[in-house]
């Protein structure tokens, strides 16, 4: 049984690949069709914001939206109803009932609808193409928010009927109790971020680098040495205010102290290994350990060496 | 058995005139920049391996980059080069085209 689980994870987690790569490419698509062909795509599209609101009051809602496409949309396919085409009504009408349905049981149910419908009914194999990728998107988009208030009775809806699950169902249920216990398994990466050097002007020759304290604090680095280290890399010399604000000597801007402390970051920051950003930075005998935290590696890491200094004041100011 | 660092051992007492792991260490030629007043900034090269003359290359960068430029002699970095102006791409690029210098061996600095 465990064995079967784990097979079934790994499967699920190439599935999640593919989904999110499917992300982006299906909403171009979505996209595309949207202007292919609008009389199919544009009832269901419609109906899916109009649904709420009654019918009769389906100018306010938009204009509530306040977008001007989706008003042109809103007329076109009130002609296409109006019009009585049997293709374009039957089409609208099912799409009608299906987001109808849907809007009930909030998006992650989308997907069992969807498959519901599949296994049930024939419907137009057209359709139902335009139709999945919301699926996906849905799907991703409810994943995303890992809080699955709905996605409880959405994801075991088959318990109550006598219909079998499917496989997507599963799939859902499978990570929505993985999200639940160790989120750090269900293929979420955290991104390392770091909030942006607030750097400005102080007088005409210098510059102030106001957070640094706040981001040496998010690196776990000493200031001192990522101070020596902006000295080194900048080439010039500085000292700290009153307020633990960085007063640098020479005019720079936001992004070059930022892409110097991306170049500190990589240095000594991120693990060469599994490029955690965890890590701890250590002194032995005069050499710098960088010891990961999360995969236990340790590295040793060069001296900061300011090197070379030319020589850019007055001669006169040197020879004191 | 020497795979092992650990039992490496290392003698205090043997010629320290053969520079063979310094010579690794500053095999690292260092591209800087340095602000001077206004907007004028200084380029400088450190760690030129010693088979090219520092002479001509000072001449060829001069001449390539339109700017000027001067050997500097430090007591313990020895001869380094200063550009006048940004020129830290472009001598990279010209050292790893024309010197072929590995890539890896330039460390350029500054923001």
């Amino acid at each position: 049984m465990s064995a079967e689980i784990e097979e079934r994870l790994e499967s699920m987690e190439i599935q999640d690949d593919e989904l999110v790569f499917d992300l982006s490419m299906k909403k171009k698509k979505k996209k595309s069709k949207k202007t292919e062909e609008e009389p199919v795509d544009e009832a269901p599209a419609d109906t899916q914001e109009g649904a709420p609101a009654a019918d009769a009051t389906e100018e306010d809602p938009m204009a509530m939206f306040g977008e001007k496409k989706k008003k042109k949309k809103k007329v076109k396919a009130e002609d296409d109803s109006a019009a009585p085409t049997e293709e374009g009504e039957g089409a609208a009408d099912a799409g009608e009932f299906d987001f109808g349905d849907m809007k009930k049981k909030k998006k992650k149910s989308k997907k069992v609808d969807f498959s519901a419908f599949e296994d049930g009914q024939d419907q137009e194999g057209e359709d139902g193409g335009a139709r999945d990728p919301d699926d996906i998107f849905a799907n991703e988009d409810a994943d995303a928010r890992s809080s699955s208030k709905d996605g409880g009775e959405a994801g075991e809806s088959w318990i109550g009927t006598n219909r079998d699950y499917t496989y997507n169902e599963l799939l859902s249920r499978v990570f929505k109790i993985l999200r639940q216990n160790n989120p750090e398994l269900a293929g979420e990466k955290k991104r390392y971020t770091i909030v942006p050097p607030s750097v400005m002007r102080d007088g005409n020759k210098k510059t102030v680098f106001a957070n640094v304290a706040d981001i040496c604090k998010r690196m776990h680095r000493q200031p001192e040495h990522v101070i020596q280290f902006l000295f080194a890399e900048l080439g010039t010399s500085g000292s700290i205010d009153g307020s633990q604000r960085l007063v640098i000597k020479g005019r720079f801007q936001q992004k070059q102290i930022e892409a110097v402390l991306r170049r500190y970051i990589v240095e000594y920051v991120t693990c060469k290994t599994c490029k955690s950003p965890d890590t701890l930075l250590t002194k032995e005998n005069r050499l710098f350990f960088l010891q990961c935290e999360s995969c236990g590696s340790t590295r040793s890491v060069s001296a900061i060496k300011s090197g070379f200094q030319a020589q850019t004041g007055k001669r006169a100011a040197q020879r004191t | 058995m020497s795979d092992i660092q650990n039992l490496v051992t290392y003698d205090p007492f043997a010629d320290t005139g053969n520079s063979g792991d310094s010579a690794d260490q500053q095999s690292y030629i260092h591209i800087r920049i340095q602000q001077r007043n206004g907007r004028k900034t200084l380029t400088t090269i450190q760690g030129l391996p010693s088979q090219f003359d520092q002479k001509t290359m000072l001449k060829v960068f001069k001449k390539e980059f339109a700017c000027n430029g001067t050997i500097v002699d430090d007591e313990e970095l020895g001869k380094v080069i200063q550009l006048q102006g940004d020129q830290r791409i472009k001598v990279n690029a010209l050292l790893v085209s024309e010197g072929e210098i590995d890539k890896k061996k330039i460390k350029i600095h500054g923001f």
